[in-house]
């Protein structure tokens, strides 16, 4: 540890733009968007499975609200998203006098609000497509054995429904993690705005993006590692059998 | 007309401002997406890696990134560039990054990778006896891209240009961020400046709405123009 710390200041000393300290910046701002991310999918998942099961369902009072809801969602900048729940909330007359101001007063909360609203509307898109698409004979198959809806929904239909939209999934991440990137706009030092942060205070828009950008890859190529493993794993049966 | 605050007028200009910056970066995409296309599917493998880097690089860095990086950086870069040439030709120039030419330019060079995968999937898929054909009756290679390649590979290529241009519109809101007077930025600033966000930007939801609904209707009949020709059995039987 000794010697690899003075390694890293050896390796550091003379240069102006990344000492310990604007290292440091980049280091929270990589907690604060994976803990972003992290959390708006964790919550848009627990979101979007029942919304993806209302949105095929064949009742037009619970389908058309769940349509118009990703409708609206997907169709427009994830910008205008978060401005409406910032603003909203922060120009919210009264709101500083209620006990919800000790969480909307930092931005995270916001911010997390929209991004997970955002993200639930895709995931719900993509799951509905998946279960859409699941065999017919798989269906009655679990009519064959005498399952419930419920059951069958649960046994069957949602875990191979959940394997197929799998690599679309995994495509809604990496775009999450780009699209956290505003986030920066509303006071929130993330990634982008540690490097923001950077470049105005150096002048220096090469060093500081162009590090910022490698972080970024090093996250999406990770994500992608991740996806491609689980992908493999779970979709096994799909591919053809070595001879 | 709806004066909303005085800001009406305002917010419609900065509409055209993002209609007319999503229509020129689709345009410069789609020609830098054809160039990507060809390079991946060169045989030439130093064309071939570059074509691979270029939309490597780009899908897996933020929009944002990029555009701060080519719209701050830019200027820089572009002066040292120009330094360059006066101390070393005596050629003395000076180029001013406009905001809206660094927008057309960033979204243009991102979504150009996007669609050079599409276009890449697109002319694989075209069958190549069509080509053996249109070679058999003589066409020179361009008119044979013209007349065949092109539009058979269109077919394949149109969903997914219809998906690019769908995302392209939602990232032009982006350039709001680095200054230029698009609507999103009219309305945040009507939005700090009276207190109303709703007021302002659900118009600005509603007109991304509009132009994304209208272009779904616009790419569901071009589909049908390319589709011409192929799964007409299945149109009888209705």
């Amino acid at each position: 540890m000794e010697q690899l710390n003075g390694w890293f200041t050896e390796l550091l000393s003379g240069n102006a733009i990344f000492t310990a300290n604007t290292l440091n910046f980049y280091w929270n701002g990589l907690v604060t968007t994976v803990q972003l991310v992290f959390l708006c999918l964790l919550i848009g998942i627990f979101l979007a499975v029942p919304l993806a099961i209302g949105r095929g369902s064949k009742r037009p009072w619970i389908k058309w609200p769940i349509y118009a809801y990703t409708y609206v969602f997907r169709g427009t900048p994830l910008l205008i998203q978060l401005y409406l729940v910032y603003y909203g909330v922060v120009f919210f007359d009264g709101i500083q006098d209620t006990i919800f101001w000790v969480v909307f007063k930092q931005a995270f909360y916001p911010a997390l609000i929209a991004f997970t609203l955002n993200t639930a509307a895709y995931t719900t898109e993509i799951f509905h497509g998946a279960i859409k698409n699941t065999a017919k004979g798989e269906i009655e198959a679990a009519r064959a054995y005498g399952m419930s809806k419920p059951l069958m929904m649960r046994r069957i239909i949602l875990p191979s429904a959940f394997r197929r939209a799998l690599p679309a999934y995994g495509n809604e991440v990496i775009f999450m993690l780009h699209a956290s990137a505003v986030a920066s706009v509303v006071t929130i030092m993330d990634l982008t705005g540690a490097a923001y942060y950077v470049y105005a205070r150096f002048y220096a828009p090469f060093q500081a993006f162009i590090f910022v950008a490698l972080i970024y890859l090093c996250l999406t190529f990770s994500i992608m590692f991740v996806f491609r493993k689980l992908e493999k794993r779970l979709l096994a049966h799909l591919r053809p059998r070595g001879v | 007309m709806i004066d909303l605050q005085g800001y009406g007028p305002r917010l419609l200009e900065g509409a055209l401002v993002t209609l007319e910056l999503a229509v020129l970066s689709l345009i410069l995409a789609v020609i830098l997406g054809l160039l990507t296309a060809s390079a991946k599917l060169s045989r030439n493998r130093l064309i071939h890696g570059v074509g691979t880097l270029y939309t490597t690089l780009i899908r897996g860095v933020p929009d944002l990134v990029l555009m701060m990086l080519l719209f701050y950086g830019g200027q820089i870069g572009i002066n040292m560039l120009t330094d360059q040439l006066y101390y070393a030709f005596d050629i003395d120039i000076f180029i001013n990054v406009d905001a809206f030419v660094a927008g057309v330019i960033t979204i243009g060079l991102i979504f150009g990778a996007y669609m050079g995968e599409t276009f890449r999937g697109a002319f694989q898929s075209v069958e190549e006896g069509q080509m053996e054909a249109a070679r058999a009756y003589g066409m020179s290679p361009l008119l044979a891209f013209r007349r065949v390649r092109f539009p058979l590979m269109m077919r394949h290529a149109l969903p997914g240009i219809g998906n690019n241009w769908m995302v392209l519109l939602k990232t032009t809101a982006l350039v709001s961020i680095i200054g230029l007077t698009d609507m999103v930025r009219v309305a945040a600033e009507a939005t700090k400046a009276t207190h109303e966000p709703f007021l302002f930007m659900i118009p600005v939801a509603v007109i991304y709405l509009l132009i994304a609904t209208v272009s779904e209707w616009g790419f569901a009949k071009l589909s049908k123009r390319y589709n011409t020709g192929f799964g007409e059995a299945s149109e009888w039987n209705n």
